[in-house]
């Protein structure tokens, strides 16, 4: 390997020259990627910024030559050390692959292969591109696990991906990348999938690795907080084309393009801004002394792991009040909102709404609170019957109740109306909707029913930022034009600063703290609140004032 | 290891529960049947008159109430007697012990033959979607599919035995020929080419179709970016990462089907006059001979049972996700 970092030579390390890709016909624009050009040099990291579908991965792809085959490569060149990789044969190219250029991509969870060992699957790599023997494969395996701070690399090299964190795995996916010492790194949403606190490390070791080896990488990401964590420079796509590029100083304290205006104006910002909410009268629901164990494995013959989901929580949510659950995946954040709409027992404890224990209640009895109680889900895409129209899909649940369906198919496309979507949406299908439109029809949906209480787990987590700020916009406009109360689960902290009135931060199953949104984010209290607003990416970097002044929603 | 002895003592105990339930459910659907073998014997000797077939049914045990046949069988079975016939005068242990290897040799050929084609066929297919060499191998396993069994039995005798004289269409070695040695071997493996090809074409078919439908399923997930950004070649990439995630479906339905091949086997005995389990349940049928009948039961209940503990340890093997233990 030592015979490969001799002396760079001159940079740039990638010069992207007018690259095209296009589409296959009857896609929305003809080309993912319309005559970009910008350079990456060594020692140095890009980040490379756009909503889904600006074309930033379909670059990354092209770099890797990992295009899928329903695209085709237009026009342009991508000079790596000068040399076009576009016109090189299959077997240069692999060479490059993994050897030269590397990547680690957004979804650790599915990114590596769940049958084989982790460290066989690092080991691959250095077969494929270094002389090394068993041996000194298995070695330098062991050596990039400690490197990527794993714990115990000696055992964790026999792990199956399954036995591994998300954290853990992406780090093994870090481990994979840098396997051959390549010159250009490429992390495509990297930390996307990762909670605060293990993002914080992963761009921590990304940073530092970078640093260390002199690499060029090229980054990429929606988030400007991130960008703000980690960029040197910083390129602004959208729609395929390049909007703006320059010193991450620059784009980010002086952003002269409009979309890159609006991207960062819709960057959650106003930490702790809301008006003090004020209780009245008795809580609308009042749960008291849950828990939940869930066993995970075990047999017979086998005693089962246990996992924590909830610890005698304790939770009161008043009449329009927006109350925040804030926690990383795992903390038993949608255990407890799950056990509130009726979708999951608890083991035990009491849940009062209006005063009547929901957890004593038969099946039948509980039917009732169904209207009163609905849910968002998480995943728009998973979320929506793929088979049913979405007219059907908001009527079904009034109709379930005796309303009659036409009364219920009016009134449907009525709350297709105040949700901002058009009337005639009721007629089509899921699929002919963006996501952020899907997220759309789950919250008139869930309205159809007429709930005082909405429960909405990670409501936005799936959606772009702009897209996030116009939904959480919506969500908070129907919250107080109906007056309604709603448990907002999120493990963004900064998302739950905009729309919460109270907070309350979980961790491993227990309400660590509790209080209003601006005591929590001002003078947190518990070393775990902290922790956690301190790995909030970009703390240290604040919307230019003139765009912090607008509201988000605005800014469309 | 000790993760593996749990797994086989908690199958076994399991496994004598299922076969009890199953030797109950068989002798009862058999005495279900209308006619006894009393009667069929006593129709062979000619001899029609009540008091003979009384004095057989006496002789057999047959006079006696159900419950008290269903005693005495399941407590011969559980010391490894399966009965005797007195049709064919000897234990039903001996003949199936006789007949066994032939139908295992015909069934397990045809099996690894349909595995390996089927998966080879599979995944050559995937690998080149949407291309002429797909749609061939498509048609193929869809004719193979969909076909009779017996009707490409048959075909593939008129035209490679009674046409081009190439191969036997009958049995299972040249009777009277005397070979012994390596040129039985070769007699029994001729014989062996079309009965094992027409059973094998049927499994083929169906593992082709699941091995292509699995791999497109399996080819667009994340991990096999992963590897194909490693730089490996498409070879390993396919056969490492992709074909081995793919082939657990394969697997279950492989498993199941195996313990029912030798049920499967039956039309292909009967075409082929293949001397086999197959062909002696057929007669024992006709004859109303229960006890043999009971014992060919018994086995095949057997098998499936064994096949599936093979599949699950399979599994276990291919997936470590797979904890036998729970």
């Amino acid at each position: 390997m030592a015979a490969i970092s001799v002396a760079e030579p001159p940079p740039p390390l990638l010069d992207v020259r007018g690259l095209s890709i296009a589409l296959p016909d009857g896609a929305d624009r003809p080309f993912a990627v319309d005559n970009l050009s910008f350079t990456l040099n060594p020692d140095e990291i890009l980040c490379v910024v756009g909503e889904s579908g600006s074309g930033k991965s379909m670059t990354a792809h092209a770099v890797m030559g990992l295009l899928p085959p329903s695209v085709r490569l237009a026009a342009g060149g991508l000079f790596f050390r000068d040399t076009n990789v576009l016109t090189q044969p299959e077997a240069k190219r692999r060479e490059l692959r993994g050897g030269r250029i590397a990547m680690i991509f957004q979804e650790p969870m599915t990114a590596l292969n769940p049958l084989m060992r982790v460290g066989e699957q690092v080991e691959e790599s250095l077969r494929a591109h270094t002389p090394l023997d068993r041996a000194g494969r298995r070695a330098r395996v062991q050596e990039l696990f400690a490197q990527v701070g794993l714990p115990n690399p000696a055992e964790l090299v026999r792990s199956y991906p399954f036995r591994l964190s998300g954290g853990q795995r992406q780090r093994v996916m870090i481990a994979l990348a840098l396997a051959c010492e390549p010159d250009l790194l490429i992390a495509d949403e990297p930390t996307t999938a990762l909670d605060v606190t293990t993002q914080k490390q992963i761009l921590d070791l990304i940073r530092r690795i970078q640093a260390e080896r002199h690499m060029g990488v090229m980054f990429i990401t929606h988030d400007f907080g991130v960008v703000a964590e980690i960029a040197h420079r910083v390129a602004v796509m959208q729609n395929g084309k390049m909007v703006e590029i320059g010193t991450a100083a620059e784009v980010l304290n002086r952003p002269r393009h409009p979309y890159t205006r609006q991207l960062i104006a819709a960057v959650p910002h106003t930490m702790g801004q809301r008006a003090a909410f004020a209780r009245v009268g008795e809580p609308l629901l009042r749960a008291e002394g849950i828990n939940k164990i869930f066993r995970v494995g075990g047999g017979l013959f086998r005693k089962a792991k246990e996992v924590v989901a909830g610890h005698e929580i304790a939770l009161t949510i008043h009449a329009g009040e927006t109350v925040g659950l804030v926690g990383e995946s795992g903390s038993g954040k949608s255990t407890l909102g799950r056990s509130i709409v009726g979708l999951m027992k608890p083991d035990n404890g009491h849940i009062f709404f209006r005063g009547t224990d929901l957890m004593t209640l038969a099946p039948r009895d509980f039917r009732p609170f169904r209207r009163e109680i609905q849910m968002v889900f998480q995943d728009p895409y998973a979320s929506l019957n793929p088979r049913r129209t979405v007219g059907d899909i908001i009527a079904q649940g009034p109709v379930a109740f005796g309303e009659s369906p036409s009364v219920a198919r009016a009134k449907a496309e009525e709350l297709l109306g105040l949700v901002g979507l058009d009337g005639n949406a009721a007629g089509r299908y899921p699929h002919e909707f963006s996501g952020g439109q899907r997220q759309r029809i789950s919250i008139a949906r869930a309205l159809a029913m007429g709930p005082s209480l909405l429960i909405a787990d990670e409501p936005v987590s799936a959606l772009d930022v702009s897209v996030q700020a116009q939904v959480l916009g919506l969500l908070d406009d129907i919250r107080r034009r109906f007056n309604l109360s709603m448990l907002f689960i999120t493990h963004d902290l900064r998302i739950a600063s905009r729309v919460c009135d109270t907070i309350a931060v979980m961790r491993r199953g227990v309400i660590v703290e509790t209080g209003p949104a601006d005591r929590v984010f001002g003078d947190p209290r518990h070393a775990y609140t902290r922790a956690l607003l301190d790995a909030i990416p970009g703390r240290g970097w604040h919307v230019p004032a003139e765009l912090a002044q607008c509201p988000a929603e605005l800014a469309q | 290891m000790a993760g593996l002895a749990r797994f086989f003592g908690g199958r076994l105990i399991k496994a004598v529960a299922i076969l009890f339930a199953i030797v109950v459910m068989n002798f009862l659907l058999v005495h279900a049947a209308p006619g006894d073998p009393a009667t069929v014997m006593a129709g062979e000797a000619g001899a029609g008159d009540a008091q003979f077939v009384a004095q057989l049914r006496e002789q057999f045990g047959l006079d006696r109430p159900l419950v008290v046949q269903l005693g005495t069988y399941i407590g011969h079975v559980s010391t490894g007697d399966l009965g005797f016939s007195y049709r064919q005068q000897k234990p039903v242990w001996e003949l199936l012990v006789q007949r066994l290897p032939a139908t295992l040799v015909l069934t397990a050929s045809a099996f690894a033959l349909a595995l390996v084609l089927g998966i080879g066929l599979g995944t050559l297919a995937a690998v080149h979607a949407g291309t002429l060499r797909d749609g061939a191998i498509t048609v193929l396993a869809l004719l193979a599919y969909a076909t009779p069994i017996y009707w490409i039995g048959l075909m593939l005798i008129l035209l490679f035995s009674v046409r081009l004289g190439w191969l036997p269409a009958f049995g299972y070695e040249t009777v009277g020929a005397g070979l012994t040695g390596i040129a039985h071997l070769a007699d029994i493996a001729k014989h062996m080419v079309l009965p094992v090809a027409t059973l094998g074409l049927f499994y083929m078919a169906v593992y082709a179709r699941l091995t292509r439908a699995s791999i497109q399923e399996v080819r667009d997930m994340d991990f096999v970016k992963t590897a194909r950004a490693k730089g490996l070649r498409e070879s390993t990439v396919v056969f490492r990462h992709i074909l081995r995630n793919a082939i657990l479906p394969v697997i279950t339905v492989a498993g199941v089907q195996a313990g029912q091949l030798i049920g499967g086997s039956i039309l292909i005995e009967t075409v082929f006059a293949w001397p086999g389990i197959g062909r002696l349940a057929f007669e024992a049928v006709l004859q109303r001979d229960y006890q043999v009948l009971l014992g060919i039961f018994f086995i095949s209940s057997v098998m499936v049972i064994v096949f599936n503990i093979v599949t699950d340890l399979i599994y276990s093997l291919i997936d470590p996700r797979i904890d036998l233990a729970s």
